[in-house]
């Protein structure tokens, strides 16, 4: 139905598609995979009117189009959900499904009942229960991503383009949207799905197409490939050697035979956490695991001193720590790699030197001036060590990849010599190849005797790289993992809270 | 409608969401209605027909000028503009006055639209800031006002057998044409925002552009209407001015621009875009009329006391609107 014959993208001589032929039908579920960088993006954007390949076609129907615009290409029939939610949050939620498209009274005005009606009716067919008057931004985000898709079917989409729109979504939320997609594919809708969880690729997706480095690597049924054989087409190395490390690249346990460096007890903050405790060892990595909202980024911000607490006291190497205070958390040694590294860390304009020096300012001046040549040491020895791949340190950090962005973050960090270090979803969004560098990393700074304190979303992440797990629920430590319990198995128990654990849980 | 998703121990903090939605909306309205009353038993003058009636006349030249600046703001923009337009639509129409009143009505509102269209223009098309875009139109306007009245020397005066005076300063049921034709150009600009598809497009353009825009709407349109609908209700709000003091007076519309911003902001207009009202910036207007009018009731009190209070208020206010949107969020 949409097809892509031979597209070739490329901006500024960086080949993003090279001659790329990708084919949806009608009804499918189509998984789009491939790293950062491999043209999953450039594709979607050809395809969305976002951008115009310079070589090669797009077919729609079986005739050749040309979408100039976005508004072309929707106006055709294809829409796009994108990762972040792309609707108006202090519109209303029927307002955001038919902007553009309100229905009208014969005075040619807004016909404001019809519009709620209609909206209610069509949220209410998707199985998602809201109300339609509210203003989209006080709803959760899987609500809005849901809003999203009663959009796209509401304008009569025959293509759908799904980019990483569960990366923000809860368990539940996931299963709710999957239900809408295959309720739209049943329908006879081409959906075109983009996720960096590959787990969910085989609940949902009938084929997928792999690109790597711009072009097209591999195009088949999900059910004839497994895990392994998706990862080795997306890396382009053999199976045998992605086998070898196991799905991440974690090393063996660590040591942890020393006092606690970190100790936390009774966190208290109001409606989302109830006395939570920790304790992590130098050289140990803890995993922190739990559904979205189960209280997990705001343990850790609570630590860091970014949340304000009511109760409960942080202790790094013995001291206690003033509560509710960035600045003394760091100076006591605690560092935070927050989960949203655009909005709250990296500053795409400034160069790798710049953004990696930003947190030791005030250690390498004097009398406000800057001590620029221990800069540029501190700068080099990071580069090195962490294998940041940049230009140069005058690079702009816009133009790295997310994996390299990433870690110029934790350079950052690394530089206030932190004892703690908290990293909050550190591979998320970023692809394979960079995941298992950040992985590795993490493991080698614990080795180093660093303290880490590892969010993962990812339940491989969780028991291969952390020394211990600790779940949480609801803001409360509901069970903790360690020994023979570290296992997916265990975790994947905890985590869904099922009945037989909850008796030995809440151990801490 | 139907049930929310969220959970029935929310309700409370949705019902505290919502009171603190309206006190953030309608914040002026209230300290107007208790400004007024106060100063309704304070002032014996104060509550007069004749007094109430002059707040709502004087109101009038800078609500037609807000009620262009409340789209311009709601779509995530400013115009700095409207001062000087306003000025130049005053002195246009008094000069166009002595050739006919078609020309002194057509020729401010044509000149000044024109003004709003370029603007709006090099805005959206060029993707220039409308700050530094309109702090230019604002040069520009006031450079032409000086042009044509030889550096400001030249009042241009209505001539007194034009039916043009006849425009602000006649009346109907009492109560003077500025005042109807506020009432008027502010039922037709709430239906326009709240009920008309070039409304939800200024308020997704000013929530969130990039949305707006992979959305399908015409957000460059929408911007250059939006512009364009401000110069020529700025000087219409001028020409108006002129045939109420028979007379292009080349002084006014000195920072005018930024009591017009002010008054928007204070009707409870996000500076930001977005979300707002029509109605909520009329209220801002007559808000600073009537504390004008209460600091000239009090005799003795230099009459820049009005700025002073007046920009305590709008703190004040601002101030408010942000607490409130917290408490919105929780």
């Amino acid at each position: 139905m949409l097809e892509t014959r031979g597209v070739t993208k490329s901006f500024g001589g960086v080949h993003a598609l090279r001659g790329v032929d990708f084919a949806l039908t009608r009804g499918e579920i189509h998984a789009l995979v491939g790293e950062n960088g491999a043209g999953k993006s450039t594709l979607i954007k050809v395809l969305t009117g976002v951008h115009r390949p310079d070589s090669g076609t797009v077919r729609f129907d079986g005739a050749e189009v040309e979408f100039h615009r976005p508004a072309d290409a929707q106006r055709a029939g294809i829409s796009t959900i994108y990762q972040e939610v792309n609707l108006v949050p202090l519109l209303s939620v029927a307002r955001n499904i038919f902007l553009g498209r309100e229905p009208r009274t014969r005075l040619g005005l807004v016909d404001v009942a019809a519009m709620n009606r209609r909206a209610a009716e069509l949220v209410g067919s998707l199985g998602v229960n809201v109300d339609v008057t509210a203003d989209l931004g006080t709803l959760g985000l899987g609500v809005q991503q849901m809003v999203a898709l009663a959009r796209a079917v509401s304008v009569d989409s025959r293509v759908v383009i799904m980019d990483e729109p569960t990366s923000s979504l809860e368990a539940k939320e996931v299963g709710t949207l999957f239900d809408v997609a295959r309720n739209l594919a049943a329908r006879g809708v081409g959906l075109v799905f983009v996720s960096h969880r590959l787990d969910e690729l085989w609940r949902l997706c009938d084929r997928v197409t792999v690109l790597r480095d711009g072009q097209r690597v591999h195009t088949g049924t999900l059910a004839e490939l497994d895990r392994l054989g998706l990862i080795a087409h997306m890396l382009g190395r053999e199976i045998s050697e992605v086998a070898r490390g196991g799905a991440t690249e974690f090393g063996e346990t660590h040591l942890r035979e020393q006092e606690p460096v970190l100790a936390a007890e009774g966190l208290e903050v109001r409606n989302r956490l109830h006395g939570v405790g920790l304790t992590v060892r130098p050289g140990e990595v803890l995993g922190l695991g739990g559904l979205l909202g189960s209280g997990r980024s705001e343990t850790v911000k609570a630590v860091y001193g970014a949340l304000p607490v009511r109760s409960g006291s942080v202790r790094v190497a013995g001291r206690r720590v003033r509560p509710n205070s960035v600045p003394h958390a760091l100076r006591a040694g605690v560092a935070l790699l927050s989960e949203d590294r655009k909005a709250e860390g990296i500053i795409p304009d400034l160069s790798v030197r710049d953004n990696i020096a930003l947190a030791v300012l005030p250690k390498v001046s004097r009398g406000g001036l800057v001590a620029e040549k221990r800069i540029d040491a501190l700068v080099d020895t990071f580069l090195r060590r962490l294998r940041i791949k940049a230009a140069s340190p005058a690079q702009k950090v816009r133009e790295l990849s997310g994996g390299n962005q990433q870690k110029v973050l934790i350079a950052r960090w690394l530089c206030t010599e932190p004892k703690v270090f908290l990293l909050d979803e550190p591979t998320r969004g970023i692809d394979v190849g960079a995941k298992a560098e950040v992985q590795a990393l993490i493991d080698e700074l614990a080795e180093q005797g660093l303290a880490v304190v590892l969010i993962s979303s990812e339940m491989d992440e969780l028991v291969e790289g952390a020394d211990r797990i600790v779940v949480l629920h609801d803001g409360t430590v509901r069970d903790e993992l360690s020994g023979d319990r570290r296992t997916s198995a265990a975790l994947l128990e905890a985590l869904a809270g099922v009945a037989e654990t909850n008796e030995e849980g809440g151990d801490d | 409608m139907t049930a929310t998703v969220e959970a029935p121990g929310q309700d409370r903090t949705r019902g505290r969401a919502r009171i603190a939605r309206v006190a953030q909306r309608q914040g002026a309205l209230v300290i107007l209605a208790v400004v007024v009353v106060a100063a309704t038993f304070t002032f014996d003058s104060f509550g007069t027909a004749g007094n109430l009636e002059n707040i709502a006349l004087q109101a009038s030249f800078l609500a037609v000028v807000a009620l262009g600046m409340t789209f311009v703001i709601m779509s995530g923009g400013i115009d700095l503009s409207v001062g000087s337009v306003f000025a130049l639509g005053g002195v246009l129409a008094a000069w166009g006055a002595g050739h006919g009143t078609w020309a002194a009505v057509l020729l401010p509102v044509v000149v000044c639209g024109a003004i709003g269209l370029v603007q709006g223009l090099v805005i959206a098309r060029g993707g220039l800031p409308p700050f530094i875009v309109t702090l230019a139109g604002l040069l520009f306007a006031r450079g032409l006002l000086l042009l044509i009245s030889d550096e400001g020397a030249t009042t241009y005066k209505v001539p007194p057998s034009s039916a043009f005076r006849e425009l602000a300063q006649g009346s109907f049921l009492g109560i003077g044409y500025p005042v109807w034709i506020v009432a008027v150009a502010f039922s037709v600009g709430g239906l326009v925002l709240h009920r008309s598809s070039y409304g939800s497009t200024v308020l997704a353009i000013g929530g969130q552009e990039d949305a707006a825009d992979l959305m399908g709407l015409p957000v460059l349109r929408t911007k250059v209407v939006t512009y364009t609908v401000s110069g020529v209700l700025a000087g219409f709000g001028g020409l108006l001015m002129a045939s109420y003091t028979s007379s292009g007076v080349t002084v006014l519309g000195v920072g005018t621009e930024l009591e017009v911003i002010a008054a928007v902001v204070l009707g409870g207009t996000l500076l930001t875009g977005g979300a707002g009202t029509v109605l909520g910036s009329l209220v801002g207007v007559l808000l600073l009329q009537v504390i004008r009018n209460v600091i000239n009731q009090i005799g003795s009190l230099n009459s820049n006391w009005q700025a002073v209070i007046s920009g305590t208020i709008l703190l004040v206010v601002v101030t408010l609107q942000r607490w409130l949107a917290t408490v919105q969020r929780e």
